[in-house]
């Protein structure tokens, strides 16, 4: 007698299988950095258990911004203007305060059409998880410069960008967003230990994540390719995650390995190789991003976290159900109002 | 041509010498920063007391202090209320402006004036008052920091002597001016005894205007268009609000954020049942308008042009993607610098088609305040039903002057918040495709984030979606989904507010809208009387325009459109929107000077055309 062996489904802690997290098809190219990016949100929003319904996705334009049809196919998504998704997004969180907000931008939509919501955007501490897929050009308009390249890198037609590069973290750290970090999208468990940190944490949660364009500037000379990046990473720790659920013991040496308590009771142990480095610093941070531009290293990892900092639905006292669906019995006030408004004119 | 010809000049005034009661203009000539706003109100407000029809209209300078401004206000037993271009009685405060605002005199006008500015010597058919305004204020006010603030008081009191204002009502419209500052409210009156006193002992009454009491205004309000908005959408359920600082515009957030904190507050958490929010600019503020709409809530921004500008980007993302959002635009002339703090309707065309790709807008044309109220009702439940951005085209005039209404109605139909499915309506359907048109209007069904279903999420992307709101390129599929656009703006048009039409089959026919329609009613009397010119009227209140608009326009040989811009722009709307073989009987009376149109100009420019017809 022959018996046949189910082997278990594959779920996580709220009983969903990995495949609700995908989305439809992506038509990025073929080795493209946002698409290991989309797997790695896939799989952060599946480690964690977050009920798909409850999240709401936001895009710009661009190949980057395209990605938010790619994942979490049953979750409301809006893919707004070049540029604008922070407002949008805003707009969206006011109404819905339930809501958990996943933003995906790129470094020609973030860091030059959309610099001024981006810069307003770090400063309200929206609770957002806002991911910039940074390949230092612009993909969807074929190739040219994003004002995240770096000096002295070479576009293939030859062109050699000659001004500064707009660092985005630095910007977001000096404006008020309060989890900051920079990653590779080829850097699979950091990016992954950063994103599902980034679940965890309630406050603007900005990821800057390297992540290369194979079509247009993945050639010798730039310095945003695959091989440049892998030989210039130099990663300020190691990040590791540990979800709220389940009761994983770790043991790490408190001397070399920082500590960080996020919103959901998730923590995050950031292993430092610079012995110094304190996260919780703006300073610190600000230091480590400028010493490493003027080394040449594309420095990742968490820069800085501030957890139980008010954010911008806090500070705006909310009601706390979502303004959206409010009956109208809480929003149209009683006749006595009018009238009252009514008798001071007269 | 020289159209002031046409008019019978004394037509208007009476005799020299007989009285004018309840039938006069009031202009104040002061320096903007100089407290004369109060003073204003107090005198508008005692008018509106003692039960004449007024209205007041403020006409101010690009600058927080030193430019000239002018404020006039008409009384008229009649009911006009459109400003008139004559002035019968000015006070002149301002040094820079006098001698030209005398200059620009109609004879036997009466002229009260700072005794420095010594204006009687530039006329000899005024009536001329002179005032030692300096004088009077220093034992007033005996601290020399207040009295620049305080000498325009004293005027308030000249002018109630010499048209014999009450002074009952005088002091009632001061007190309710400075609320509970008790203090400042008995020094301002003080100033304004010291002018009346003044005026008693020293001036002879020589001019003929005078009012008095009338009944006409029981139970009425006075208000600004931008504070009925601002109640008008409290009331609506408004729940997110972002908005960037613009005049005309601004007034409008401020005032609904003072409403809003002292109603909308949840009684049981003390929480705000609403999100205001100060935006960077107008591309966020309409950004977060249609995040928000698109999430269910009602929102809106308010702006003027430039801002619409702006925000012409997203509004044709809106309309793509179906986004409700309620946009309020105070109109004002053009770019900044310069006249942005004059009126105008300049706006209408270039919103009505605002952004690019093929995209059009209802609008709602308030001419009232209290209009500006019962449309900010409106519009909403227009937004959430037609899942599309939706425009109050307000104007400077309107939004920033006093204007009398009856008091608001309390809303009698509950908020319509159009075609949204929840997760109960979901599990009864099975699912739902979101620009999928079911009832034949042309609007589809959506959800909104949060919905606890796995069938409910959808993406949302501009021009490029199916049914199902998937991606595609499909030529076909974006013929047909632009089809049902346009088949939901035939929806629009039997939805939006249908014009007032007054018609007793004259040959004439005046279109206006907004609040062209007060100069336009006036205009029609002028012509009635004057020239025996019967006129037909249409108002019309909103684009899409209904079928009724179309049909006026047919069944009358010559129709004039009145507008207050250069271009046209509601006859160009209309000349898209019509039969080409009534296109024809269109001709356009147009007003752009920055000032509120008046009736004079109206019907001078009507006579010039119908004489060479
Ligand atoms: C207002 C506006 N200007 C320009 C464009 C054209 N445009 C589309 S995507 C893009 C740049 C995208 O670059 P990036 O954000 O870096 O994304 P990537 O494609 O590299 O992922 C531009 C300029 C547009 N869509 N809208
Ligand atoms: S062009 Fe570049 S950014 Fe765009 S999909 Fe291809 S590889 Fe990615």
């Amino acid at each position: 007698m022959a018996t046949t062996v189910v082997p278990p489904r594959k779920t996580n802690r709220i009983g969903l299988e990995p495949a609700v997290y995908k989305g439809s098809k992506s038509t990025l190219c073929a080795g493209c950095g946002h698409n290991a990016i989309t797997e790695r949100i896939i799989e952060a929003f599946y480690e964690m258990g977050v009920e798909p319904h409850r999240v709401a996705k936001f895009s710009g334009i661009g190949c980057s911004s395209k990605s938010p049809a790619y994942f979490l196919g049953s979750t409301h998504g809006f893919n707004a203007v070049h540029g604008r998704m922070p407002s949008v997004a805003t707009g969206t969180l006011l109404a819905n305060r339930t809501l958990l907000g996943i933003g995906v931008s790129g470094d020609g939509d973030t860091a030059s059409i959309g610099i001024g919501q981006f810069v307003h955007l770090m400063r309200r501490n929206l609770p957002l998880i806002y991911i910039i897929e940074d390949n230092g050009c612009y993909g969807l308009t074929k190739g040219q410069f994003s004002a995240t390249a770096d000096r002295g890198s070479v576009l293939k037609n030859g062109v050699v960008n000659d001004l500064p590069p707009i660092d985005t973290c630095a910007l977001a750290i000096e404006l008020g967003a309060t989890y900051v970090a920079r990653s590779f999208s080829g850097d699979k468990k950091q990016l992954l230990a950063l994103l599902e940190g980034a679940i965890a944490h309630r406050g603007t949660a900005m990821l800057d994540v390297i992540s290369p364009c194979v079509t247009f500037n993945d050639h010798e000379g730039s310095t945003k390719s695959y091989s440049y990046v892998k030989d210039h990473d130099e990663p300020l720790g190691e990040v590791s995650f540990i979800p709220f659920f389940g009761d994983i013991m770790v043991d790490y040496d408190p001397g070399s390995t920082t500590e960080v308590t996020l919103h959901d009771g998730s923590r995050l142990l950031l292993k430092k190789l610079d012995s110094g480095y304190d996260p919780t610093s703006k300073v610190e941070a600000l230091r480590v991003l400028s010493e490493s531009h003027d080394n040449g290293e594309v420095i990742t990892g968490l820069f800085y976290v501030k957890t139980g900092q008010p954010n911008f639905l806090d500070l705006l006292n909310i009601v706390d159900e979502p303004l959206a669906t409010l009956p109208e019995a809480k929003v149209r006030p009683p006749k006595s109002a009018l009238d009252e408004v009514m008798e001071s004119l007269r | 041509m020289a159209t002031t010809h046409i008019s019978p000049a004394e037509s208007e005034a009476a005799p020299q010498h007989e009285r004018v009661v309840n039938d006069l203009s009031i202009q104040v000539a002061t320096v903007n920063g100089s407290g004369s706003q109060s003073s204003n109100m107090v005198l508008l407000r005692a008018l509106f007391q003692m039960g004449i029809p007024i209205s007041g209209k403020n006409l101010f300078p690009s600058n927080i202090e030193g430019l000239p401004t002018w404020f006039t206000i008409r009384a008229s037993k009649h009911g006009w209320i459109a400003r008139r271009k004559e002035i019968d009685f000015l006070v002149a405060m301002n040094a820079e402006t006098g001698e030209e605002d005398v200059r620009g005199l109609d004879a036997g006008a009466a002229c009260v004036y700072d005794e420095k500015l010594n204006l009687a010597r530039l006329r000899d058919d005024l009536i001329f008052y002179a005032v030692p305004f300096d004088k009077l204020v220093a034992p007033v006010c005996p601290d020399a920091k207040l009295r620049k603030l305080v000498r325009n008081m004293i005027y308030v009191g000249v002018v109630a002597r010499l048209l014999e204002i009450d002074m009952g009502e005088v002091e009632r419209a001061l007190r309710k001016q400075f609320k509970k500052k008790v203090k400042a409210a008995d020094l301002n009156f003080k100033a304004v005894l010291a002018g009346y006193e003044f005026a008693e002992k020293n001036l002879e009454k020589r001019d003929r205007f005078f009012v008095g009491r009338m009944n006409e205004n029981a139970g009425k309000v006075l208000i600004e268009g931008n504070a009925a908005a601002a109640l008008g959408c409290m009331m609506a359920g408004v729940t997110v609000v972002t908005w960037y600082p613009i005049t005309p515009s601004s007034s409008l957030c401020e005032t609904l954020i003072t409403y809003m904190k002292r109603y909308r507050m949840d009684p049981e958490t003390g929480k705000a049942t609403f999100a205001i929010v100060q935006a960077e600019d107008e591309l966020a503020a309409i950004g977060m308008v249609m995040g928000a709409g698109w999430a269910g809530a009602r929102a809106m921004t308010s702006t003027a042009g430039p801002g619409i500008s702006l925000m012409a980007e997203f509004v044709g993302l809106g309309y793509y993607a179906e986004v409700p959002g309620v946009i309020f635009d105070i109109q004002r002339v053009g770019p900044s610098t310069g006249l942005p703090t004059r009126t105008a309707q300049g706006d209408v065309l270039s919103t009505a088609l605002l952004s690019h790709g093929d995209t059009k807008h209802p609008l709602l044309f308030p001419a009232s305040v209290g209009e500006c109220y019962s449309m900010a009702i409106e519009a909403f439940d227009l937004a959430e039903e037609l899942q599309t951005p939706i425009f109050v085209m307000s104007d400077l005039d309107l939004g920033m002057n006093y204007w009398m209404s009856e008091s608001f109605p309390y809303p009698d139909k509950p908020l319509k918040r159009g075609k949204v499915l929840d997760a109960e309506d979901l599990n009864r359907l099975g699912g739902f495709q979101r620009y999928k048109d079911v009832q034949g209007d042309g609007i589809g069904y959506r959800t909104l984030p949060g919905t606890n279903h796995p069938a409910a999420g959808y993406f949302t992307r501009g021009s490029g979606h199916n049914e199902d709101a998937l991606y595609t390129e499909k030529g076909e599929l974006y013929v047909r989904n632009m089809d049902r656009l346009e088949r939901k703006f035939e929806t629009a048009r039997r939805l939006v507010p249908g014009p007032v039409i007054e018609q007793a089959g004259h040959d004439v026919g005046v279109i206006a809208y907004g609040t062209t329609h007060w100069a336009a009613m006036e205009c029609r009397d002028q012509l009635a009387r004057e020239f025996g010119v019967q006129t037909d009227y249409c108002r019309i209140r909103a684009f899409p325009f209904a079928d009724e608009v179309a049909a006026f326009v047919r069944s009358h040989a010559r129709v004039y459109a009145v507008e207050q811009n250069r271009d046209a722009q509601l006859a160009g709307l209309l000349r898209l929107s019509l039969p080409g073989e009534e296109i024809g009987r269109l001709r356009s009376v147009l007003h752009y000077d920055g000032l509120p149109i008046d009736a004079r100009s109206i019907t001078d420019a009507i006579m010039t055309q119908e004489v060479g017809s």
